[in-house]
């Protein structure tokens, strides 16, 4: 419980320093920055541009979002916008969990497949995203099956799917193949066939690879979301919002960093509710030591 | 060739005639990698009779694994034939006629000591309190009753090499097969370890296939030490330990390791892995 409340302390305290070292910065930096030659900056300005005060930053925050009647503030803009955000995020990361695990098993169970789809799984992630984003919404609008039309979100979900499944089947695959000889061995003494052996053996044995490849997986997904937000255009989400806000930035610098906070609580949350998922999974978590 | 061994009834026993736990019958065993040709085993035969105590001792690359792991149905064979209880190796390993042991204790590190010991019969389907009750029972024929609940990684070597032995021994098995079990074990651990291996067999009455490259280990603990020699792995002879002073592999306490006939038994079989008579001034050290 104190190391609990040890952590919480020292986390806030880095915030903190990080603010702190942005004011000091900014009190005490060249207004024009630092330049190397005649065009490279190596140090930011320090006008109110470029870098507001922090606490501007957060009273920005409780303002009002535009200057319409009735606006809601920026937070509960920026709030807004991250819920809708870190959903579609949430879904990319369960079809890519999904489609990952599946490739895995794929692999494991079939060494022609490993060889035949390993390395296109990892060319796949070698294609910028910006180049696939208006693909996948083009592909996406000509899906239509009863009632069910694909929309713009489906295509950012997809998206972030996409980057969420890597980290998922490399991890997989590493931890479905740890078992030792011995229990492998073991297992067919046993007379059990490759699904038992599966479950008893392969899928335990992949927890301690599974869980920081679904914790990646997590932050890949939200990442993908924001950005394919933006390619794509889908309004409503935290990455338009990034874009919408920085263009007002030339009256209102401070309004560009509250969907900047968003995005990072919506980080946040999605590495937390990962978290979760490894206290659940703790009993397998402990490390070969029997060997 | 050399002499193989097939000698009707060397169980140290009177045991009521069955069929022989392992019979192998002309075995070889050629890996092919490429164009190389390793022959692991050549022409071995030798059988264990049920309840009978038999090790396989030789230097590494004589096919003392290799023919344990073809008993166990983990390899197949490239010539002759093996059988277990009568049956097809296979059929056996189906049947679930042998409990297994090897080198590494091999627990998985997720499950407690109890569950790891009752792995097998959950995979095979025996209820929950049944399970309960027989890893209660090995737990303490191993000497770890108060360690069910623990984790593996919780346990000391010798503690998890005795948790693998209590596992299979899980489904009464009349055949153990047992792979250097106590190889990365300090002396100590191992001599104790030996000593209740051979408490074990004695109340369970399982044969006993064991691998080892340890002189005393094997003498200590076998009826009959069947010795191997690499390129190809073959058997050289068969020594037979026992007599005045050893008795029969259940009767092997702390004091056969000062019996004179021991010191014999050890001093024949290093003979038989030099392949030249060792002369007398040389002595017989204890490993």
């Amino acid at each position: 419980m104190v190391g609990r409340l040890r952590a919480v302390l020292l986390g806030a305290l880095g915030v903190l320093l990080v603010a702190a070292l942005w004011d000091l910065y900014k009190a005490f930096g060249p207004e024009q920055g630092v330049l190397v030659g005649e065009r490279t900056l190596i140090l930011p300005r320090a006008t109110d541009l470029a870098m507001p005060h922090t606490w501007e930053m957060v009273q920005r925050l409780f303002e009002p979002a535009t200057g319409l009647e009735g606006a809601p503030t920026a937070f509960e803009a920026v709030l807004e916008a991250s819920g809708f955000t870190l959903a579609i995020a949430a879904r990319g990361w369960l079809v890519g969990v999904t489609v990952g695990l599946l490739l895995a098993l794929l692999m494991t169970r079939f060494k022609l497949a490993e060889s035949g789809l390993l390395p296109w799984i990892v060319l796949s992630q070698t294609v910028p995203l910006i180049a696939i984003a208006p693909l996948v919404r083009r592909w996406g609008a000509q899906i239509e099956f009863g009632s069910f039309t694909w929309e713009n979100q489906h295509s950012v979900a997809l998206i972030a799917a996409y980057l969420a499944f890597f980290p998922v089947s490399i991890g997989a695959l590493r931890g479905l193949k740890s078992p030792a000889r011995t229990h492998v061995e073991l297992m067919h003494t046993y007379g059990v066939g490759w699904w038992r052996t599966l479950l008893t053996l392969r899928l335990p044995a992949s927890v301690p690879f599974l869980l920081p490849a679904l914790r990646l997986a997590a932050a890949s997904a939200v990442i993908g979301s924001v950005v394919a937000e933006v390619s794509i255009g889908l309004r409503g989400g935290i990455g338009r919002m990034v874009v919408e806000y920085a263009q007002s930035a030339g009256g209102d610098p401070a309004k560009a960093w509250a969907p900047i906070f968003g995005a990072v609580a919506v980080g946040l949350v999605a590495a937390g509710a990962v978290g979760l998922l490894t206290v659940a999974l703790r009993p397998f978590r402990l490390t070969e030591t029997s060997r | 060739m050399t002499p193989t061994d097939t000698e009707p009834d060397t169980a140290p026993e009177q045991r009521a005639p069955q069929a022989a736990a392992i019979e192998v019958v002309g075995v070889d065993r050629v890996f092919r990698r490429r164009r190389d040709e390793v022959v692991a085993l050549s022409d071995v035969s030798v059988s264990v009779a049920a309840g009978e105590f038999v090790s396989l001792i030789g230097p590494s690359g004589c096919g003392k694994s290799t023919l344990l792991r073809l008993v166990a149905d983990l390899d197949s064979p490239t010539a002759g034939a093996i059988s277990v209880f009568g049956k097809t190796t296979r059929q056996a390993r189906r049947d679930q006629d042998y409990g297994i042991a090897f080198q590494q204790a091999g627990l998985l590190p997720w499950r407690t000591v109890a569950s790891n010991i009752e792995l097998p019969l959950k995979l095979h389907g025996v209820g929950a309190g049944e399970r309960r009750a027989r890893s209660a029972e090995l737990l303490e024929l191993v000497g770890l009753q108060d360690f069910g609940r623990h984790h593996p990684d919780q346990l000391s070597g010798g503690m998890q090499q005795r948790v693998a032995i209590a596992r299979a021994l899980a489904e009464s098995p009349r055949l153990l097969l047992m792979d250097e079990p106590f190889g990365a074990l300090d002396e100590i651990t191992r001599e104790r370890m030996q000593n209740e291996l051979v408490r074990i067999c004695r109340e369970t009455s399982a044969a006993v296939l064991f691998v080892t490259h340890s002189i005393p280990e094997a003498v200590f603990l076998s009826d009959r030490v069947v010795v191997m020699s690499p390129r190809p792995g073959r058997i050289v002879d068969v020594v037979t330990a026992g007599g005045a002073g050893m008795g029969t592999s259940h009767d092997r306490t702390d004091e056969v390791r000062d019996a004179a006939e021991f010191f014999h038994t050890v001093a024949a079989v290093r003979e038989h892995l030099h392949g030249a008579p060792v002369d007398g001034t040389r002595g017989v050290e204890n490993r």
